[in-house]
């Protein structure tokens, strides 16, 4: 008997290839767009773990000098003091146009690391006098093993799979050859067991300072803000997927209750109808979530190169390109495409298990009501509120997504109760019976269309928020390029010695030639990058400050005072008039806070004597060139035949800047990617709500054709209808768009990067959005609209000789 | 001492398949380094310090102590060095690894630290005149081995002991050439046994003031170890009446090796051949998961002993990057005192 019932039941999809079509590509979107961000968060977060086992951040509490390097002396000092400490050079290398950190670790010394257990343990372990005696050897990711053995001059390199993609790890003696940096440590770790009656540090090294291990600058933690970002709008795109499915499902039972019911008739049970039915559903979950993580995967594939270059430029976090699958992702998209959909689908299973076995086929019993509009308002309403009190009360980055989920959600539920308000305010001024019943029609379909519409509307104020925020950002990022980058060229030289020679032979032949000289120190934040800078009215003119106290540049010219940037600002609340220490014994009031985007550390700004104080031997090889705009390339080469410079050392600005923008760009590239996705999902949602609609239509068009009405009339009104609430709903999305802009910008940003945003409107896009979204309406609404027009009067008829 | 905890740091940082070939790695090849030779003439204060051509070297001290309280306590102080090439450089790139194993022994617990090395930066390291090994904040140290100021520390125990030789120094096997095979590998090997020692322990409980015997080892070679040995029992042993002995056995495919010196009050050493002395395992502990002979007969024929060693701790186990027993015994029978055992290859 289960046969005949699922071939009964399986002849509804035969008959109705596009509903099983659009069930599918609803799982499918639904599980896709969320299996996508989910992949690409894993993959990020292996990255950043590979990473930090390898650099150990977070994990020890290390020692550091805030005035440079620690010599080998001061670390036999604190070793022969019974100190447990392990010696780590860092630093940066050229390759082949790649910078590739490169991580020296007294291997004989260090706690065990993941990369160097996993040589040992493969099938040609190297000699220990290989790793630790000259040439040593070098230990990288896969795939930049072969950048690496092209080179002449470095020792032979081992392969790990361990390590994130630009490090290289290799012992310290290797590595103070191949950075130049001999005798130089640049942290201690401090390992985790130490001896009985280890003296205290200020009595034996009192210029080192104890950072702990939580205090460091976390990637993960900085980055936990852009995954949060993405997952959100996995979840969001889950949830119009969702509305999809609910749609069609609600669409093919109400299509099959007369065929339930003539089933109920012959016999068979409720029960093992709703079962037969629960299984046939997850078969299409399971279908549709294959679908879904074959397009997850491509999409994570598609936009993770993307993300890879966003966290990189943003967080200088470390993340491979490579997209590895994983059997647990495959089994957590499986589960969100069956969950997905039982949840869907549960309101019209459980319809149909209480369906009275002689209930007429009428779809009355099928819609729903209005009553429900007003308490789904008052409940948008409260989390709404809710979602405010959040806001303003709780800090952190986790409050403010509380806030804008509150928000959202509620706005979406309030959604019903407004536009039958609108609508009902409409209805009190049309004259004329067809204008009244357009409206009274449209509010009666209301139930039926608002998953639909508040779909939409998550997905219209998500595209103006966001678009909002880019916008914003960009607009501001190009003024602060502009402001920031103000010499025509910028020269790097090779070493101090070279930097002196450049700076001598240009000083005759251009405007000004200004130092860029920093040094890292260790603020209580985490790394601190202290610049110096000689007097100029290049700075005073253009240097962009957001907030400062009189006569700021005479201050900090005068070595009076600092200016810090934002992110520095924010984190520890410094701001004009307060004091920073910028090492033990350099303490300065604050003159000023600048605006620093694309920057994840800290930094300080004081004049160039100051910065010879707290760092003496800070480098001067780098030089900011003012000169003529229309004689910098000329210069350029100049300095390059001059040095025998390579190309990339001497910049000239309009490619900075340009360079700079791209990172930019490519940074919100998964954004908008995103964001048009959930819109198309949001149109592709009205079309299947429309469709559900559809059946339930000609009941009530009947009787207003029988009064005179023609097809195209109708099928006009329909078209109408579908636009209007669209442009309602639009209308409404626009202020919830603002909204969520502002909290992006204000609240959101200020958490996750530390910079808080001004916010520009930008009313074409917000028309050209509106136009989309009528156009989407309009689209969806034209295939019911079709069918009407070219429905046979018969069918019509029929409706009135039917029993419903 | 002998064969003692060899080292060759190298198994720190190789392959446990690699490490089955003898243990610790003392059964390869000697290629590039010096090879001891038999009538080598000891010329000191030189050769207390290290000798960088050969593979391996010590300086093992331990010490039989009792405390205020009446109770036995013993201690370990050993530095290693283990050559990766036969030269030594300064800095980072140094070939020379230093490793340091400390232990205090109570008749309840085993406590022990290790530490780990490299030469040329001045981490680790021994000095001749005067007198200094060293390792992080542990060191030995005097104006010669003849009067030295003990001291270590690890995260329950810190130890600081001087010691006081009451007797000369004693050189093993022929004149200081100690075979340790049937093939002819041997090293250099020369003690002072004669310490009388005296400081304090810290331990969790609070500090304990000892006193005690302590006994120091000192040895180099290349390769001291046969292919087919895998692992040695070694006793150092001060009788109750002046007399002292230092016995081993290695254990080998082809049968047992064994050597012996036999030392007086006064200092003199007379080294006893291969067989002639026994010894038998009586009883075993379950240590670390495996079965370590804590109870022996040791016999000596030539001089009248037959005696039972049994340890004061059988669960003085070092845990270290490569694992062995050490800890103070007792000595009945024919003879009695205390000493210190050591068995590695278990």
């Amino acid at each position: 008997m289960n046969r005949a019932i699922i071939q009964a039941l399986l002849s509804h999809w035969l008959r109705h290839r596009l509903q099983l079509v659009t069930l599918l590509i609803g799982i499918a979107l639904a599980t896709g767009l969320w299996s996508a961000v989910q992949a690409i968060n894993a993959e990020a977060r292996a990255s950043y773990q590979r990473a930090s086992d390898q650099l150990a951040l977070g994990l020890f509490d290390e020692l550091r000098d805030s005035s440079g390097p620690i010599s080998i002396e001061r670390y036999v000092v604190l070793r022969r003091a019974g100190w447990q400490v392990a010696a780590v050079l860092d630093g940066p290398m050229r390759v082949v146009g790649n910078t590739v950190q490169v991580m020296g670790v007294d291997m004989v010394a260090y706690p065990p690391l993941p990369a160097v257990t996993q040589i040992e343990q493969s099938e040609t372990p190297p000699d220990p006098a290989a790793m630790l005696t000259a040439p040593g050897r070098l230990i990288a990711a896969p795939e930049l093993v072969p950048i690496l053995q092209g080179q002449d001059g470095l020792p032979p390199v081992l392969s790990s799979n361990a390590l994130p993609p630009d490090l290289i790890l290799t012992d310290i003696g290797v590595a103070e050859t191949l950075l130049d940096k001999p005798g130089q440590i640049s942290r201690l770790i401090v390992l985790p067991t130490q001896p009985r009656g280890v003296p205290l540090l200020s009595d034996i090294a009192p210029e080192l300072e104890l950072v702990k291990a939580t205090d460091q600058l976390d990637t993960s933690q900085l980055t936990d803000s852009f995954h949060l970002n993405l997952t959100a709008f996995g979840l969001l795109s889950f949830a119009v997927g969702l509305f999809i499915v609910h749609g069609t499902v609600g669409l093919a039972f109400a299509q099959r209750r007369a065929m339930i019911r003539t089933l109920r008739a012959l016999g068979v049970s409720m029960r093992r109808l709703v079962w037969i039915v629960t299984i046939e559903l997850a078969v299409l979950a399971l279908i549709g979530g294959v679908l879904g993580l074959v397009l997850g995967f491509l999409l994570a594939g598609v936009l993770l190169p993307d993300v890879a270059a966003t966290l990189r430029g943003l967080y200088g976090a470390p993340v491979d390109g490579q997209l590895s699958l994983q059997p647990q992702w495959i089994l957590a998209g499986l589960a969100m495409a069956l969950g997905g959909t039982l949840l869907a689908s549960g309101h019209a299973l459980v319809r149909l298990s209480r369906m009275p076995l002689l209930s007429g086929a009428g779809l009355q019993a099928w819609r729903g009501s209005g009553k429900g509009q007003r308490s789904s308002g008052f409940v948008g309403t409260a989390l709404i509120a809710g979602g405010l009190v959040i806001g303003f009360v709780f800090e952190g980055l986790v409050a403010g997504f509380a806030m804008v989920g509150g928000i959202l959600t509620g706005a979406a539920l309030v959604l019903p109760y407004l536009l039958s308000l609108a609508l009902s305010v409409f209805q009190s001024r049309s004259q004329g019976p067809v204008a009244q019943w357009i409206w009274a029609d449209m509010r009666a379909q209301l139930p039926g269309l608002s998953l639909a519409l508040m779909a939409l509307l998550l997905a219209l104020a998500a595209n103006i928020g966001v678009g909002t925020m880019v916008s914003s950002f960009r607009l501001t990022f190009v003024g602060w390029l502009d402001q920031r980058l103000t010499s025509e060229l910028y020269v790097t030289a090779t070493d101090n010695q070279q930097g002196l020679q450049v700076a001598q032979w240009l000083k005759p032949q251009v405007d000004a030639v200004l130092p860029i000289r920093s040094v890292e120190l260790s603020h209580e934040t985490g790394p601190l990058f202290l610049y110096g800078i000689v007097d100029h009215q290049t700075y005073r003119d253009h240097w962009p400050l957001i907030t400062s106290s009189n006569g700021v540049w005479d201050q900090v010219l005068a070595g009076e005072a600092v200016l810090i940037n934002e992110q520095l600002a924010r984190r520890s609340t410094l701001w004009p008039g307060d004091n920073v220490t910028l090492s033990p014994g350099h303490i300065l009031p604050i003159a000023g806070v600048y605006s620093d985007y694309g920057n994840p550390t800290g930094q300080a700004i004081v004049s160039m004597s100051q910065l010879d104080q707290i760092a003496p031997g800070a480098d001067t090889r780098r030089f900011g060139i003012r000169i003529a705009p229309e004689r910098a390339t000329e210069m350029a080469q100049a300095l390059r035949d001059q040095f025998g410079l390579p190309r990339q050392s001497v910049v000239q600005q309009a490619a900075m800047k340009a360079q700079s923008l791209a990172i930019f760009d490519k940074t919100f590239v998964v954004t908008s990617a995103l964001n048009v996705l959930t819109l198309g999902v949001a149109g592709f949602a009205i079309l299947t709500s429309l469709l559900t609609l559809w059946t339930q239509r000609l009941p009530q068009i009947a009787p207003v054709w029988a009064l005179g009405l023609t097809r195209a009339q109708l099928a006009r009104l329909e078209l109408l209808r579908s636009v209007l609430l669209a442009a309602l709903t639009a209308t409404l999305a626009l202020p919830l768009g603002m909204v969520l802009a502002w909290a992006l910008l204000a609240v959101i940003n200020v958490q996750a990067f530390g910079w808080r945003l001004p916010m520009f409107l930008f009313p074409a896009d917000w028309a050209y959005l509106f136009l989309l979204t009528l156009l989407a309406a309009f689209v969806a609404a034209a295939l019911p609209a079709l069918r009407l027009l070219r429905l046979p009067p018969a069918d019509l008829l029929r409706v009135f000789a039917n029993e419903r | 001492m002998n064969v003692k905890a060899c080292l060759c740091v190298l198994l720190i940082l190789l392959p446990p398949a690699l490490r089955a070939q003898g243990y610790a790695d003392l059964g390869g090849p000697a290629e590039g380094y010096a090879i001891p030779q038999s009538g080598y003439q000891f010329e000191f204060p030189r050769d207390h310090g290290p000798h960088p051509e050969f593979r391996i070297e010590w300086w093992y001290l331990t010490a039989n102590l009792t405390g205020e309280d009446r109770r036995d306590y013993g201690i370990q102080w050993t530095l290693f060095r283990s050559a990766l090439k036969p030269t030594e450089t300064e800095g980072w790139q140094s070939p020379q690894l230093w490793l340091g194993h400390a232990a205090v022994t109570t008749p309840e617990t085993h406590y022990f630290a290790e530490r780990l090395s490299r030469g040329g930066i001045g981490q680790a390291g021994v000095s001749a005149e005067p007198f200094e090994a060293w390792i992080d904040e542990w060191s030995m140290r005097g104006p010669d081995p003849s009067a030295l100021t003990l001291t270590a520390s690890g995260p329950e125990f810190a130890y600081n002991l001087s010691l006081n030789a009451q007797g000369p120094i004693v050189f093993h096997g022929d004149a200081g050439y100690s075979v340790k095979s049937a093939d002819g590998q041997a090293s250099y090997y020369y003690s002072q046994p004669f310490y009388t020692v005296e400081g304090v322990l810290q331990l969790p409980d609070g500090d304990v003031k000892v006193t005690g015997q302590g006994w120091l080892d000192r040895e180099w070679s290349s390769q001291p170890l046969a292919e087919d040995q895998s692992g040695w029992d070694w006793f150092s042993l001060s009788f109750d009446d002046g007399d002292k002995l230092m016995a081993f056995r290695l254990r080998g495919g082809r049968g047992d090796f064994t050597a012996a010196t036999w030392i007086t009050p006064d200092g003199t050493a007379s080294p006893l051949p291969d067989g002639s002395a026994t010894f038998i395992p009586l009883d075993t502990e379950r240590v670390a998961g495996r079965d370590v002979p804590v109870h022996w007969r040791v016999t000596l024929p030539d001089r009248d002993l037959d005696v039972e060693v049994s340890a004061i701790t059988p669960n003085a186990w070092m845990a270290t990057r490569f694992e062995y027993w050490e800890g103070p015994v007792k000595v009945t029978g024919s003879h009695t005192g205390r000493g210190y055992l050591e068995m590695t290859g278990y």
